[in-house]
Formats: C-alpha cells, sequence, structure tokens
C-alpha cells in the first residue's frame, strides 16, 4: 500500500427503517460508535470529523462528539442534498490527502420515518395578489408551472431519456423497482424486504407517473459512518485491520456545470458523467472491471439514466442494458444489490456512506447471503439536487 | 384567454407577459445567449454581466413530462408538469387543456402557449397563469 493512498479502515451502518425511541444523535452515535469498533480503533485516534444530517440543525458533528467522545478535532457540518454523507466522507478523505491527519471519522445520520412528500410546501391561500421572489410571482408556482416533488422531478429525468432515445415504458420502469425489491430480500439492514411482484409495483398508488409508491425511495431513519486512514499510517496497524482496510481508489465530488436545459429541470446527467469519467481515471479502472455497483435510485426512473451516466452500457443503451438482466445480482454488472433507495431505502445524509458500506460488505467478502463471490471493485454514486454528485471506487485490499 | 391587459389582471409570474399575444420574456446574455427566466448577476455559462430581454416563442416541443397524482396540501390534482423545448429554449409549464392521461400526453407533442384566470384576489385583481396546450 502507497503512504498516500486513502483507506476505509471501519465502516457500519444502522438497520434503517423506524426507529421511534432514538433521536438523530442516537443514530449517528451509533452508526460512529459502530465504524470506530469496525476500525479497532477510538475517537482519540480520529484527526478530524465530517458530519451531515440535512433535516438537522447544523451542528450534528458537535452533538456526535457530546454522545460518544470530545477530542477538540475540527468538526466539519456538511450539507449537500443527497451527497451529504458522500460529502462527509469526501471532507475527512481530502483532510488525510491535505496531511492535515492520518484517520478521521465521516457520519451522516436522518430520521425520515412517515415525513411524505418531500421537495414540496403547501400552498397557501391568497387574498392580495403581490409579486414576490426570483419569479415576482403572485402565487405559489408548484402545481401550476411544473413540480416541485421529488417524484415529479425524477419522473421527467426518466422520461426525457424516454424521448432522447426510446423505450422507456412505464412497465421498464416497474421493472427496475422489481429487481431492487427483490435484492431486498437478502438484506436483513433494508427498511422494506418484501419481494414485489410487477403488478404489485404497477398498480400501487401512483405518485406522479410513471413513478408509483413503490417506485420511489423509501423515507425511513438511518444512519451510516466510516473511519478513513491513510496508506502510511496502515502500514503501522495489525494485519487484521490491513487485511480488512479496503482501498478508496477514487472519490471525486462535482457540481453540475451549465447546460441550457438545468435551468428549469434539474440536469443530474452531465455532473454524474463528469464525476465517474474522473473517477475511472483515478482508480484506473473502467466500468468492465466493476463487480458491482450501488448508484442513487430515488426512483426507479433515476435508476435507468445513471446506468448510462456512469458509462455502465453503452451512450443511450441503457434500456437494453436493464433487458438484458446485466443489473440483476446475478448479472455481468449487479446494481443495487442492497435493495437500492427504493427497498433498503433513503434516510437522506445517511445515505451516501450506506452505499459505501454495501461495497466494502462485499469487498470483505462479509455479506453473507447476498455476497457478490469475488468482488474485488465497486462503484457507489449518489446525487443530491442543486446539483451535487459523489463517486467513490473501492478495490479489495491486497492482503 | 385574455385579449389586453387591463390593470385588473396581473400575470402569475414576472416573466409572463400579458396582451393581445401572451408569451414569455427571458433574461439573455448578450454574450452567448444563454437565457433565464430569472435575474443573475452574472451568466452561469460565460460569466458576462450584460443581458437583454428577449421573447420566447409560443409554440414547442413536450421534451418530458410527468403526470402529478399526489402533491402537497392545496394543490389540486392530477396535473401533468412537463419541460417544454420552445425553439431551442427549455421552459418548465403545465399541459393544460388536455385530459392528464398517459393516453392523451405523449413525449414529442406540440404544445403552444395558453392563458388562464387564477381568480381574483380581494381587491378585485384578477390573476392569469400559463400553461401550454395540445397543436
Amino acid at each position: 500500500m502507497a503512504a498516500d493512498d486513502i483507506y476505509i479502515l471501519g465502516i457500519t451502518m444502522t438497520k434503517f427503517g423506524k426507529h421511534p425511541d432514538k433521536d438523530t444523535v442516537d443514530l449517528a452515535a451509533e452508526a460512529a460508535m459502530g465504524a470506530l469498533k469496525d476500525a479497532q480503533v477510538s475517537m482519540g485516534d480520529m484527526g478530524i470529523l465530517a458530519a451531515g444530517c440535512l433535516m438537522g440543525q447544523g451542528s450534528i458533528g458537535q452533538q456526535i462528539q457530546k454522545q460518544i467522545g470530545q477530542t477538540g478535532i475540527p468538526v466539519f457540518n456538511v450539507s449537500n442534498a443527497c451527497a451529504t454523507g458522500a460529502t462527509a466522507l469526501r471532507t475527512a478523505v481530502m483532510a488525510i490527502k491535505a496531511g492535515e491527519c492520518d484517520m478521521g471519522l465521516a457520519v451522516g445520520v436522518e430520521k425520515l420515518a412517515g415525513v411524505g412528500l418531500l421537495g414540496a410546501r403547501p400552498a397557501q391561500a391568497t387574498k392580495e395578489w403581490t409579486p414576490s421572489g426570483r419569479f415576482g410571482a403572485v402565487a405559489g408556482t408548484d402545481g401550476r408551472i411544473g413540480t416541485d416533488n421529488m417524484p415529479g422531478t425524477f419522473a421527467q429525468v426518466g422520461m426525457e431519456y424516454g424521448h432522447k432515445y426510446g423505450g422507456a415504458t412505464f412497465e421498464l420502469f416497474a421493472r427496475i423497482a422489481e429487481k431492487n425489491h427483490a435484492h431486498s430480500t437478502l438484506n436483513p439492514l433494508a427498511a422494506y424486504t418484501k419481494r414485489m411482484t410487477l403488478e404489485e409495483i404497477m398498480n400501487d398508488v401512483m405518485i406522479a407517473y410513471p413513478n408509483t409508491r413503490s417506485m420511489c425511495s423509501a423515507n425511513c431513519d438511518g444512519g451510516a459512518a466510516a473511519v478513513v486512514v491513510s496508506g502510511a499510517k496502515l502500514r503501522t496497524l495489525s494485519k487484521e485491520q490491513q487485511r480488512r482496510a479496503v482501498k478508496v481508489s477514487a472519490s471525486v465530488l462535482t457540481s453540475d456545470p451549465y447546460q441550457e436545459a438545468c435551468q428549469v429541470l434539474p440536469d443530474v446527467n452531465t455532473l454524474t458523467r463528469n464525476a465517474a469519467k474522473k473517477a475511472y481515471e483515478q482508480a484506473g479502472v473502467s466500468p468492465e472491471d466493476l463487480d458491482l455497483v450501488e448508484l442513487h435510485d430515488c426512483f426507479a426512473t433515476a435508476e435507468l439514466v445513471h446506468y448510462d451516466n456512469l458509462m455502465l452500457c453503452p451512450e443511450g443503451g441503457a434500456v437494453d442494458f436493464f433487458n438484458s438482466g446485466a443489473t440483476w445480482r446475478d448479472g455481468s454488472t449487479p446494481v443495487n444489490v442492497s435493495g437500492g433507495l427504493e427497498s433498503k431505502g433513503h434516510p437522506i445524509a445517511a445515505t451516501g456512506i450506506a452505499n459505501i458500506w454495501e461495497i466494502c460488505h462485499h469487498l470483505r467478502g462479509e455479506a453473507g447471503d447476498r455476497q457478490i463471490e469475488g468482488a474485488k471493485v465497486g462503484l457507489a454514486h449518489v446525487i443530491g439536487l442543486a446539483s451535487a454528485c459523489g463517486v467513490h471506487i473501492l478495490e479489495k485490499s491486497a492482503l | 384567454m385574455s385579449t389586453e391587459t387591463t390593470l385588473s389582471q396581473v400575470p402569475h409570474v414576472g416573466y409572463l407577459q400579458l396582451g393581445v399575444r401572451p408569451h414569455l420574456v427571458a433574461n439573455e446574455c448578450t454574450q452567448c445567449k444563454a437565457r433565464y427566466f430569472d435575474r443573475r448577476n452574472a451568466c452561469a455559462s460565460c460569466f458576462g454581466s450584460d443581458f437583454v430581454k428577449v421573447d420566447i416563442p409560443t409554440e414547442g416541443v413536450v421534451r418530458s413530462f410527468t403526470i402529478v397524482t399526489f402533491a402537497s396540501p392545496g394543490i389540486p390534482v392530477p396535473f401533468v408538469a412537463s419541460i417544454v423545448d420552445c425553439g431551442g429554449t427549455s421552459v418548465r409549464g403545465n399541459i393544460i387543456n388536455c385530459e392528464p392521461t398517459p393516453e392523451k400526453v405523449h413525449l414529442g407533442m406540440k404544445v403552444r402557449l395558453a392563458t388562464f384566470t387564477m381568480g381574483a384576489d380581494d381587491n378585485g385583481v384578477e390573476a392569469i397563469g400559463f400553461g401550454f396546450e395540445p397543436l
């Protein structure tokens, strides 16, 4: 291992689902303690803490410290929509790369069970039409000029792909959800572990065509945390720690560059493609080398476009790629074997670390019933609207 | 549809120009021609800081849509949210005067801008909204 390489030394996620008796600090602390234990180190070894809780008050990092150990290290509270967890990890990685410290902790946590529709606000009754805001609007625009809610926004992302390349039908999107729900039956930490038939998915409550309820990410509670370490420091640790360490071959964060259409519909494609390109370059691996991928299926309509954006298939070929069976767990490029956001769940700030945990779990050969045999390289992707994209490529330890 | 703007009418948003031929107006970067429906200090594409007002074509093609059947309280459903390509400028708007079903709305459908009343406020001022209807 090279001295300036970065490794995941320990990583964990809590059970995703409903945790009515725990608050965000409890869940974050549980995840952080789990990651430290997995890494066989303590808070005293950490040189930086980066943490995020999107719906929280902004000082989740310090709250975690008060819960598990206050050592005076720098804390970065980060917020980057659904990419918050990946941003926390990226922050810890950067601190180590910059030589500020040799070990760091990244934590993401969220409580979302029962919050309902994200991205929307209730309409207000108007007594006097008065222009306000950036568009000089006299009344709310959600529902009158397009939609602000997430299911509708990402429905349009998938439909736009269909307009460009064809073949993206309601049934195709539903079959993507069918795959992820099937995968989740092997994941004991998933919020939902029930296999659903294509009929059940298509006949479920329609939220925003073509996304029915079971094609939307599951709002739930959960936390995830990772301990990262420099290659130089890892050399001084035990053989067991070195064996279980997972190499971070690429850690990339991008925002969306200017595109004509992104002014009215978020462009989740360009920044993902940019992040993927950079990550493959950094890691020196190509999409064909990937043994598994966890990508941001916040909606079934989103998973399709990311096959293309992550270059898992030829440009414009996502529909054929899915139809070939490639992304099922026994296919050539298993995607979201955890169940994905649609079934494992999506506690926003935890997601960008939980997907890396899933990859690490397989690379370490510890994934039990859902183990992808012989997995050596994996990719984890998240995207948060506005937008931010995190891509991490992870490789099995050489030991 | 309104045929003239009176003092008792206001557009739903500042970029909707009422009058004989209602249309949308964008701020266009004089340097690279990028268009914005809100104000920008500098162009997100080329960083130029001079903008002029330009009229947006009122006819376009549906590039994407969704039929929203579950929304926040107070927002009537179903409605069709869409992205319309108006002569190269992407515009966000609902598909109106059309049954909100996958059978009636389709990708590539040709549409034109249409206005509708949003009702009057306590002072008798009527707000006018816009959407796109099938051609």
